[in-house]
C-alpha cells in the first residue's frame, strides 16, 4: 500500500501508523453531553466502500494526515493533512 | 540421455555434482534436472501422499515432481525444483521423502493401499477413537506430513529485501515482455523487466523457429543485449514476480546465489518490493497434461518440456519417444524431437481431424493413449484407436498437451477473477483486474510468436503513454503466426487410477468422488481432495480438475468457476520475506552512552523497549543479586548513587504557546510554571485512563523540556503530535524528541550535592537549587543542565550534557560516588527505591487504571478542560474502584509476589471473592522486609486491614497489613533537605 504523503510524496504504508477512523478529528465540547463522547470515542461505521482513517507519518515527516481509501477496492483517493482543517 | 549437436548449454565447461551421493557428470548452462536427465536418470523424486516414483514432469518453476534438497547441514535447502536449479560444480542434491532411499521406498506400500486413501480418507480414517487422534494419528501425520525436511541447525545463510521503484515493470521476459519492454524504453519510460529464467527470451530459448530470418533464440539474445544496454532499462533475471499488491507495488523474489558454488557474502534470495507506474504482464502460458492411467511414471512429462529438454539442453528421457496431445502445438515436440535424430515412435493426437504438422513420424489421428507402464521409468504405452481396439508401444519418453493455461495469476490477486475463454478452452485475465497493469503474449491467451510480439509492444507502448511518455511502435519483427487449434481432452476413460496432481496425489477418481459426496464447489473439492494445494499450487493439473468436477456435477467450466490464486505466484522462503529481522534485525537495540562502562563494571543488562539498562552492578563477595542491589539501595539512601536515566524520553518544546498547549495534555497546570522550575504531571488518554507521567521543566520563557517514561516515549511524541496537529493547530509551538541527543544521569542521596559541587565550575546551593528547581550549569567546562528532581526520594539531582560527553560523565560521576562511599546503581535498585516511594511506574498505569485509583484524582484540574478529562468523570471511574495502596507482611512471610490477588482473610481465594492485585514488589533494606504497591478494592479506606495474597501460580500465600503506597520518609523531608 502506498500513501500520497502531502508533505514527503508517495511513499510505503510501512513509514506510518494506523489510528483509525477521522471521526477523531471532531472532538466534541467538554460539555457535549454523554452520547457525543461516546459516540466520539467508541462508536465507528465500518464502511464498505469510500472511509477516511487517520494515519501519522511516524518515519517521516510526523504529519498527521487524513487519507481517504476505498475499503473494497483499497483504492488511496487522497492524503491531506489534518492541519489543513483549518485553513483559511 | 545426451542429444549430440544439441543443445544450447556449454559443452566445453563440464561441471560435476553429485545426487543421492552418486557423482554426476554435467555442463554449463544445464539445471540439475537436465543433467540428471543427461546422466540417464529417471527417477528423482517419490510422491508425497503413496510415495510412487516420480521423474521431471516440466522444465520450469511449476514443476511438481522434481523436488530435491540441495546443499548440506545447516546450508541444506529443501523443497527445491530441479528444473530452476541452476548446476555448478561441486553441487549436492538429495532426493526426498524416500526411507531408506529413492530407489527402495518402504512408504511405497500406501500405494498397495490406495483403495482406502481416497479423497476425504483424513477426515473419515482420523474421527475415531477419539483418544486415537493424540497417541496413534497425530504422530503419525506428522511423521508422514511434507516432503522436504529442514536441517534442524540455525540458518547461516544471509537474504536481503530491497525496494525498487520504475515507470514501467515488464513481468517476464519473453517475445511479449522483450518487445514491450523495448516499445516501453524507447518511448522515455524507466523500466524494469523481470524474468524468473537464468536469461530473457522465454520460450525462445527453447524452441527451433525463426524471427527476422534469424534463430529466435538468438534474436533473444540479442534484445537482452539491447536492453541491458540501455540507461533506462533494468533487467533482473532470476527475479520472478510473485504477487501483485496494492497502489502498484509488486513483490518479486531474486535468487542471488543459488547457482554458485560460494557466496561470497552475496545473500542467498532478496525479496524486492517494486513499485511500478504501470506494469505489463508478460508471464506466458503453462501447458497442462492429459489424464489417463499411470500418467505418472518417469519419462512421461510436458510436450513443450520434452521439446525444452531437447533443444535447449540437448537431453532426453530416451532414445525412444512419443508424443500425445489434442492440440497443433503438440505436433512441434514430435517435429522437434524427429529432426533431433530421436525416435519417434508416435505422434498421437486425439482429434479424429488433425493434420500431421510434424513431418515423417508416425501418426495417429483421433488415437488415445490409455496406459503407461514402467514403475520406474517408462517402458510402454497402451494405444486406442477409434475403433477400441488397443496396442502397445514401447517408448522410453512420453510428450503429453492438454493445451496451454495462460499464466493469469497475479492478476487475481486482488480478487480478480478470469474469464473462460472456450476457443482455446482456457481461463484468460479478466481486464484492468489489477489496476494499472496490463498483460499481453500468451498471458493473454495470444499463443503465437508474431502475435506476442506485436500485442507485447502495443501493451509496452500503451503503458508509457499511460504516464505521459510519447513514442513510437517499434518494428514488429516476422515469426511464425500458426493457429492455436485444440479440442478440449481432459482424462482418457479407462479404469485404473489417472493422475491429475502429481505433487499432492490426486486422481480423476479423487475428484469424482468428492462430487459424489456432495463436495461441489470448487473451492471444497479442492480442499477435500487436496487438488492444487501443494507447493506447485496445480499449475498443470487445476483446469483440467475442474473440468473433471463440471462434467461430474452437469455444469459448464464457467458456472463452476476457479479456485482463488493467491500470492506467492511460486515458493518464497520465509527468510528471504524476513530478511535483516533475525536476531538483532529483529529487534534493534539502543544503547546508553554508559553502556561499555556498566558492561565492564559486570552490570547484567537487561531490556527495556529496545534499550539496554543495568540490572546491577555487581561487587566482589556478592553471590546474588539481591545481595547488590541491597547494598545500592542502602548506598542511596545513606550517601550517593549514580544511575543512567538517559532513555526516558525527552522532548524539546519551544514557543509562545508551549504552556497552554501542556495544560490541554497534561491534567494538571503547567502555564503558571515559572522559568527554572520543574513539576510532576500526569497525562492522560481521552478515555481518562492515565497514558503517561513525567516532569516537565520549564528551561526558559519559550523553552520546555518534557521527560516521559521509557516506554511511552514513543506513544507520547506521537500524542503530542495529533493534539497539535489535530486538536489545537493554532496553537503556536513545535517540539522534538531530543532522547538521543542528551546523556542524563540520577545523583541521588544524602552526598548528592556534594559530589556534584566536586564537578561543577560554580557550586550550587540549597537557596538557589531547591527542590523542583532547573538551570544550565557548567561542568568541567562543558555546558549542562541540572534539574533537582528525585524518584529514589533523596536529595536527588538529574545531570544532563551533550551525548558524547555521556560516557565521560558517567565513569567520572561513579568514580566520584564510589570515593564518597557510594557507586553506581541498576534497575533492581531503582525500583526498591520507588517503591518504598510509592511512586509508580507501568507497572501500576497498565493501561486499566486512571488518576482516581493511583490517588491522583486532585491532578486533575478543575479550571480547565484537558485530554481525558471529560471520560475521567464518567460514573464508575470515580467509586467503587481498585485504588493504590501498600502491602506489608504480617509475621513471617517468605515472599510477596507481583501479579498475585488479594482476599479478604476469612474468604476463599477464588474470583468472586477477588479483592484487587499486587503489581510491584521487592525487598526494602531500609525497612528490613518486604514491600509490595497493590491495587484493593475501596483500599484507601482500608489503610490498617488485613489481607491475604494468593499466588495461584507460584503456590504462594501471604498475610498482608494495607498500608499507605508511601512507605518511606512520607512528608518528603529527605529529598528538600
Amino acid at each position: 500500500m502506498r500513501i500520497p504523503c502531502p508533505i514527503c510524496g508517495e511513499r510505503d504504508r510501512r513509514e506510518f501508523y494506523y489510528q483509525g477512523a477521522a471521526v477523531m478529528l471532531d472532538r466534541p465540547a467538554p460539555d457535549a453531553g454523554e452520547a457525543a463522547w461516546d459516540s466520539y470515542l467508541h462508536l465507528r461505521d465500518n464502511p464498505a466502500g469510500p472511509t477516511q482513517d487517520l494515519w501519522f507519518h511516524e518515519a517521516g515527516c510526523g504529519a498527521w494526515l487524513v487519507v481517504e481509501r476505498d475499503t473494497v477496492t483499497h483504492e488511496v483517493i487522497s492524503a491531506r493533512l489534518v492541519e489543513a482543517r483549518d485553513a483559511d | 540421455m545426451r542429444i549430440e549437436g544439441k543443445g544450447r548449454i556449454d559443452r566445453g565447461t563440464r561441471l560435476s555434482f553429485r545426487f543421492d551421493g552418486t557423482t554426476h557428470k554435467g555442463f554449463a548452462g544445464d539445471t540439475l534436472a537436465s543433467a540428471l536427465m543427461g546422466g540417464g536418470v529417471r527417477m528423482v523424486a517419490r510422491s508425497f501422499k503413496y510415495h510412487r516414483p516420480r521423474g521431471v514432469l516440466t522444465a520450469g518453476s511449476e514443476e511438481p515432481n522434481a523436488l530435491v534438497t540441495i546443499g548440506t547441514g545447516a546450508q541444506s535447502d529443501p523443497n527445491i525444483r530441479a528444473t530452476t536449479q541452476e548446476l555448478f560444480d561441486g553441487l549436492q542434491a538429495r532426493s526426498q521423502n524416500n526411507w531408506p532411499s529413492l530407489d527402495f521406498d518402504l512408504l511405497s506400500v500406501n500405494d498397495l493401499a490406495a483403495p482406502f486413501l481416497g479423497a476425504g480418507f483424513y477426515y473419515k480414517t482420523f474421527m475415531w477413537p477419539k483418544a486415537f487422534w493424540e497417541r496413534v494419528y497425530e504422530p503419525f501425520i506428522r511423521r508422514a506430513a511434507g516432503l522436504g525436511a529442514l536441517s534442524g541447525e540455525s540458518n547461516t545463510d544471509t537474504y536481503e529485501k530491497a525496494f525498487a521503484f520504475c515507470d514501467v515493470l515488464i513481468i517476464g521476459g519473453g517475445p511479449a515482455g522483450l518487445m514491450a519492454a523495448l516499445a516501453a524504453a524507447q518511448a522515455g519510460a524507466d523500466v524494469i523487466l523481470c524474468d524468473e529464467d537464468t536469461a530473457l527470451g522465454g520460450r525462445l530459448l527453447s524452441e527451433e523457429e525463426e524471427i527476422d530470418g534469424r534463430p529466435a533464440a538468438e534474436w533473444a539474445a540479442e534484445m537482452a543485449a539491447k536492453a541491458t544496454a540501455m540507461d533506462n532499462v533494468r533487467v533482473m533475471t532470476r527475479t520472478t514476480v510473485t504477487g501483485a499488491y496494492d497502489q502498484g507495488t509488486y513483490g518479486a523474489l531474486e535468487r542471488v546465489s543459488h547457482h554458485i558454488p560460494t557466496q561470497d557474502g552475496l545473500p542467498r534470495e532478496c525479496f524486492w518490493r517494486i513499485v511500478a507506474g504501470r506494469a505489463v504482464l508478460c508471464a506466458g502460458a503453462l501447458e497442462r497434461h492429459i489424464a489417463f492411467r499411470d500418467n505418472d511414471r518417469p519419462g512421461v512429462m510436458m510436450a513443450s518440456a520434452l521439446r525444452a529438454y531437447a533443444n535447449r539442453w540437448g537431453v532426453a528421457p530416451g532414445r525412444s519417444v512419443a508424443v500425445f496431445g489434442n492440440n497443433d502445438n503438440a505436433h512441434r515436440t514430435a517435429r522437434d524431437l524427429a529432426q533431433a535424430g530421436l525416435h519417434v515412435a508416435a505422434l498421437i493426437d486425439s482429434r479424429h481431424d488433425a493434420q500431421n504438422l510434424a513431418g515423417d513420424v508416425p501418426f495417429y489421428a483421433g488415437h488415445q493413449v490409455t496406459r503407461a507402464f514402467g514403475r520406474k521409468g517408462l517402458e510402454a504405452i497402451t494405444l486406442r484407436a477409434p475403433d477400441g481396439s488397443e496396442s502397445r508401444l514401447q517408448v522410453e519418453g512420453l510428450g503429453l498437451s492438454g493445451g496451454w493455461n495462460p499464466s493469469v495469476h497475479l492478476t487475481c490477486h486482488m480478487n480478480g477473477r478470469p474469464q473462460w475463454q472456450d476457443d482455446i478452452a482456457a481461463f484468460v485475465p479478466t481486464p484492468g483486474a489489477i489496476p494499472g497493469m496490463s498483460v499481453a503474449g500468451a498471458a493473454n491467451g495470444v499463443f503465437s510468436t508474431a502475435a506476442c510480439l506485436q500485442s507485447g509492444a502495443e501493451a509496452g507502448l500503451e503503458a508509457a503513454k499511460a504516464l505521459g511518455k510519447r513514442g513510437d511502435l517499434p518494428a514488429i519483427p516476422e515469426a511464425e503466426n500458426a493457429p492455436y487449434r485444440l479440442r478440449r481432452l481432459w482424462a482418457v476413460p479407462g479404469k485404473g487410477r489417472a493422475w491429475l496432481d502429481f505433487q499432492n496425489d490426486v486422481s480423476v477418481k479423487d475428484i469424482k468422488q468428492a462430487a459424489t459426496e456432495n463436495f461441489r464447489s470448487v473451492e471444497h473439492m479442492k480442499r477435500y481432495t487436496t487438488q492444487g494445494m501443494a507447493t506447485d499450487q496445480g499449475k498443470n493439473s487445476n483446469v483440467a480438475a475442474l473440468a473433471i468436477l463440471a462434467d461430474a456435477t452437469g455444469r459448464d467450466i464457467p458456472e463452476t468457476g476457479t479456485t482463488t490464486f493467491r500470492p506467492p505466484y511460486s515458493p518464497v522462503a520465509i527468510a528471504a520475506m524476513g530478511a535483516g529481522s533475525q536476531g538483532k534485525g529483529f529487534a534493534p537495540e539502543r544503547l546508553t552512552t554508559s553502556h561499555a562502562a556498566s558492561v565492564e563494571m559486570g552490570a547484567p543488562m537487561i531490556e527495556a523497549g529496545l534499550w539496554y539498562r543495568p540490572s546491577y552492578f555487581p561487587r566482589p563477595g556478592e553471590k546474588t543479586w539481591r545481595q547488590a542491589c541491597d547494598r545500592e539501595v542502602t548506598m542511596v539512601r545513606e550517601a550517593v548513587g549514580v544511575c543512567d536515566v538517559s532513555t526516558l524520553g525527552k522532548i524539546d518544546l519551544q514557543g509562545p504557546d508551549v504552556g497552554a498547549f501542556l495544560d490541554f495534555v497534561y491534567s494538571n497546570t503547567f502555564s503558571t510554571l515559572k522559568p527554572g522550575r520543574v513539576r510532576y504531571g500526569l497525562m492522560l488518554r481521552e478515555d481518562g485512563t492515565v497514558m503517561d507521567d513525567g516532569t516537565t521543566a520549564r528551561l526558559s520563557d519559550a523553552q520546555w523540556v518534557m521527560t516521559t517514561t521509557t516506554a511511552a516515549a514513543g506513544n507520547v511524541m506521537r500524542h503530542l503530535e495529533w493534539v497539535h496537529q489535530a486538536l489545537c493547530p493554532k496553537m503556536d509551538l513545535r517540539f522534538i524528541s531530543v532522547t538521543e541527543q542528551w546523556a542524563q544521569f540520577a545523583v541521588a542521596g544524602p552526598k548528592a550535592r556534594e559530589l556534584l559541587n566536586g564537578l561543577l565550575d560554580q557550586p550550587i546551593e540549597d537557596e538557589i537549587f531547591p527542590f523542583m528547581q532547573c538551570g544550565p550549569v557548567s561542568v568541567m567546562g562543558v555546558a549542562a543542565r541540572l534539574f533537582r528532581i528525585s524518584f529514589s526520594g533523596e536529595h536527588a539531582y538529574e545531570i544532563a550534557v551533550p551525548s558524547r560527553y555521556g560516557d565521560s560523565l558517567f565513569r567520572t560521576l561513579v568514580a566520584r560516588a564510589e570515593a564518597l562511599g557510594g557507586g553506581a546503581y541498576g534497575m533492581e535498585a531503582l525500583n526498591v527505591l520507588r517503591i518504598e516511594k510509592g511512586h509508580i511506574t507501568h507497572a501500576e498505569i497498565h493501561g486499566r487504571t486512571n488518576a482516581f485509583d493511583i490517588g491522583f484524582a486532585r491532578m486533575v484540574s478543575a479550571k480547565k478542560d484537558c485530554i481525558g478529562k471529560t471520560m475521567a468523570a464518567r460514573p464508575g471511574l470515580t467509586e467503587d474502584r481498585e485504588q493504590l495502596v501498600g502491602l506489608r507482611p504480617v509475621g513471617a512471610v517468605k515472599q510477596l509476589t507481583a501479579g498475585a490477588h488479594l482476599f479478604n482473610p476469612t474468604e476463599a481465594a477464588v474470583r468472586e471473592n477477588d479483592q484487587g492485585y499486587v503489581t510491584s514488589v521487592g525487598y526494602s533494606p531500609t525497612l528490613g522486609e518486604m514491600r509490595a504497591l497493590a491495587f484493593l478494592r475501596d483500599g484507601r479506606d482500608r489503610h490498617g486491614e488485613k489481607v491475604k495474597l494468593v499466588d495461584h501460580l507460584r503456590g504462594i500465600k501471604a498475610l498482608c497489613e494495607v498500608t499507605d503506597p508511601v512507605a518511606f520518609d512520607s512528608d518528603g523531608g529527605r529529598l528538600r533537605g
